[in-house]
């Protein structure tokens, strides 16, 4: 176990081979696997602000939203006539497969940069609030996001937005997302390795751990802190985007702006899995969605008040999450999990 | 938009009558902030759930009210179960994250939010409701403004209440320790107060005042298991507003906030209400953080 879990090749290999595997063995869960992707970019993403600045950002989701409706409206505005799409809502024919292919691409770079720019605006004045404030500043954005959503004709108001159809000849509609999904995490998986191995992470924690003194010792904390937001934000618009496409519907507060389900989710997965630590929203997102799936429709409309119930327990009693939990507990064991981690440790503590 | 705004201007008279409404429901948001300044400034937690238990209240006094109890009964009686409810809370949840830093006690609030809101949306269903208190309409300017009776009713009530309390926190023994306790815990606990049984009086009296503004709510307006998070944030931006312990700034803040936001339902239309208050908050906000930040610059 001790070697496999040091032997970075072989555990990112069987990570891919498995991750390769899984939708051709599964097929029938195809969509919920490509889900599962996006909950682990979700929590991976969250735990940026959450976990390694230890800023509690309850409005994440916006980003999330907004490449949601940018992608599907640069779709729309590249093939379609505007009023004609209106119209047909979704019964136009699909079209080919190459130009979806390259207007889903037009669609996540405008959606990224979009996404990165509202972070800049946005966190410029936003992230220089401490705690409680940004907390709930970040609350009020999500859901004035979806409320405004839902007044703007353009984007189809509280009656939804379809997305293009999905175009025969690039195989199933579920494998292909899964693969866009897996691709994005494993993106959003290296680039924050790399970066919370060097000087950036070592800012933020810093931020996490006493914001007035890295002030003092001359970090520009709400540059790093808008950084790290831009950076949440890219992936989350990237993600949004396929997520529309995924689902084919956008409704402004369900899907796009859903604070109830996602934006909830991305929390409860980064706290469970163990937060500002790289591997624990994954692991976190996995078993979120694992137990999600098997147990949640036994619930009977009782998801979402066993939801809170989860969060309250995990953060009173179980703060420190399943990382922390195999850090504190089992020492033979985090020799081999932090060492892994502890390139980085010693970059980063 | 423009078309409404230009309403105002050529009919005067609609402008009292949005002042008017605005600011008998302000009073009801003055309560709600007032008991979040207090869990705030006593325990140092900002209660997500806040809102929540304002329409847990509201619910209360609806669901009681078919079966023929008068809803200005349900006042006192959603009091004394939101007291109940939270000190329920604080002893399962509140009680362990009270000396925690601030992320995990927002975090828990959070839950606790997510947690009364879905489960009244499971037990009362996510209909609107409102409760019948049987009052008439007051005419005023030759019937230009009209003035619905519960809510002049509601404003004094919720007046009293207020006065009920201030004298509560002033005068009593219990009262002197909170306010002892929000000064310096640790003194407090020096000399013989127990802070535990304090803090859950705080958080206990916060749900209480909460569930009794509900209470008027449900008979002046509405409840919807879905609305709480739009009186949090009324709350929460009262109070940093008015900034802590300042009772005639909340007040102040508060009615202000109600008339503001009618004016800004009426202007804008009203499906754009909610998106006004939250997209307020934002800007209140991040207009308190270049203020701070310019203070910051004489210092260097």
């Amino acid at each position: 176990m001790t070697a496999f879990m040091q032997n970075k090749p072989l555990l990112y290999g069987t990570i891919l081979a498995v991750a390769v595997a899984a939708p051709f063995v599964f097929p029938n869960f195809q969509i919920q696997l490509a889900y599962l992707w996006l909950m682990v970019l979700l929590a991976t993403t969250w735990d940026v602000q959450g976990g390694q600045t230890g800023y509690n950002s309850f409005g994440n989701i916006v980003f999330f939203g907004v490449g949601m409706y940018t992608t599907a409206v640069i779709q729309r505005a590249m093939f379609f006539d505007f009023d004609e799409y209106e119209q047909a809502a979704g019964t136009l024919d699909a079209i080919g497969a190459s130009d979806y292919v390259i207007s889903l691409a037009v669609g996540f770079g405008a959606s990224g940069v979009l996404c990165v720019l509202i972070a800049i605006v946005l966190g410029s004045g936003v992230l220089g609030l401490r705690g409680h404030y940004f907390a709930i500043c970040t609350l009020g954005l999500g859901i004035a996001a979806g409320e405004i959503a839902g007044g703007i004709d353009f984007i189809g108001a509280g009656s939804g937005l379809v997305t293009p159809v999905f175009p025969d000849g690039l195989g199933p509609k579920g494998t292909f997302f899964y693969f866009i999904f897996f691709t994005l995490c494993a993106a959003v998986h290296f680039t924050l390795k790399r970066l919370y191995a060097g000087r950036f992470g070592l800012a933020l924690n810093a931020i996490r751990d006493d914001e007035d003194k890295a002030e003092a010792m001359g970090l520009h904390t709400t540059r790093y802190k808008v950084t790290g937001w831009a950076i949440s934000a890219f992936f989350l618009g990237i993600g949004g985007g396929a997520m529309g496409n995924l689902i084919g519907f956008i409704d402004p507060v369900d899907t796009a702006f859903a604070g109830a389900t996602f934006g909830v989710w991305m929390v409860l997965m980064t706290i469970l899995g163990g937060k500002g630590t790289l591997w624990g929203p994954v692991i976190g997102a996995i078993v979120f969605h694992v137990t999600q799936e098997f147990l949640w429709t036994h619930l009977f409309g009782w998801q979402r008040v066993a939801l809170g119930a989860i969060i309250v327990a995990i953060v009173v009693f179980f703060p420190q999450g399943i990382m922390g939990y195999i850090r504190e507990k089992h020492p033979h064991l985090l020799g081999l999990v932090v060492d892994k981690s502890k390139r980085q440790e010693e970059g980063a503590a | 938009m423009w078309d409404n705004a230009l309403i105002l201007v050529q009919a005067p008279i609609f402008n009292v009558q949005l002042l008017i409404d605005g600011i008998l429901i302000g009073a009801l948001f003055a309560l709600a902030a007032y008991g979040m300044a207090m869990v705030w400034g006593v325990m140092n937690i900002i209660n997500i759930a806040q809102g929540e238990f304002v329409i847990l209240g509201g619910f209360i006094t609806w669901w009681l009210s078919t079966y023929g109890v008068s809803p200005f009964l349900g006042i006192p009686i959603s009091f004394v179960a939101l007291f109940a409810i939270g000190w329920l809370i604080y002893k399962i949840v509140i009680c362990r994250v009270v000396d925690q830093d601030l992320f995990i006690s927002i975090l828990a609030t959070f839950g606790i939010s997510i947690l009364l809101q879905q489960l009244m949306n499971v037990l009362f269903t996510a209909d609107v409701r409102t409760a019948e208190s049987g009052l008439g309409t007051m005419y005023l300017f030759d019937g230009m403004v009209t003035v619905s009776e519960i809510k002049v009713v509601g404003f004094v009530l919720a007046l009293i209440l207020g006065a009920i309390v201030v004298v509560f926190m002033t005068r009593s023994k219990m009262g002197q320790a909170i306010r002892a306790t929000a000064q310096n815990a640790r003194a407090a606990r020096i000399l013989g107060i127990n802070t535990d049984v304090v803090y859950a009086v705080t958080y206990s009296l916060n749900a209480a005042i909460c569930g009794a503004a509900g209470a008027l709510v449900v008979m002046v307006w509405n409840v919807q298991a879905f609305q709480g998070l739009a009186y949090t944030v009324r709350s929460f931006m009262i109070v940093v507003v008015a900034g802590l312990g300042n009772l005639p700034a909340v007040v102040g803040a508060a009615l202000g906030l109600g008339a503001l936001e009618n004016f800004a339902g009426f202007i804008l239309g009203i499906e754009f209400q909610m998106a006004f208050i939250f997209s307020l908050l934002v800007v209140i906000l991040v207009w308190r953080s270049l203020r701070l930040k310019k203070q910051r610059k004489v210092l260097r």
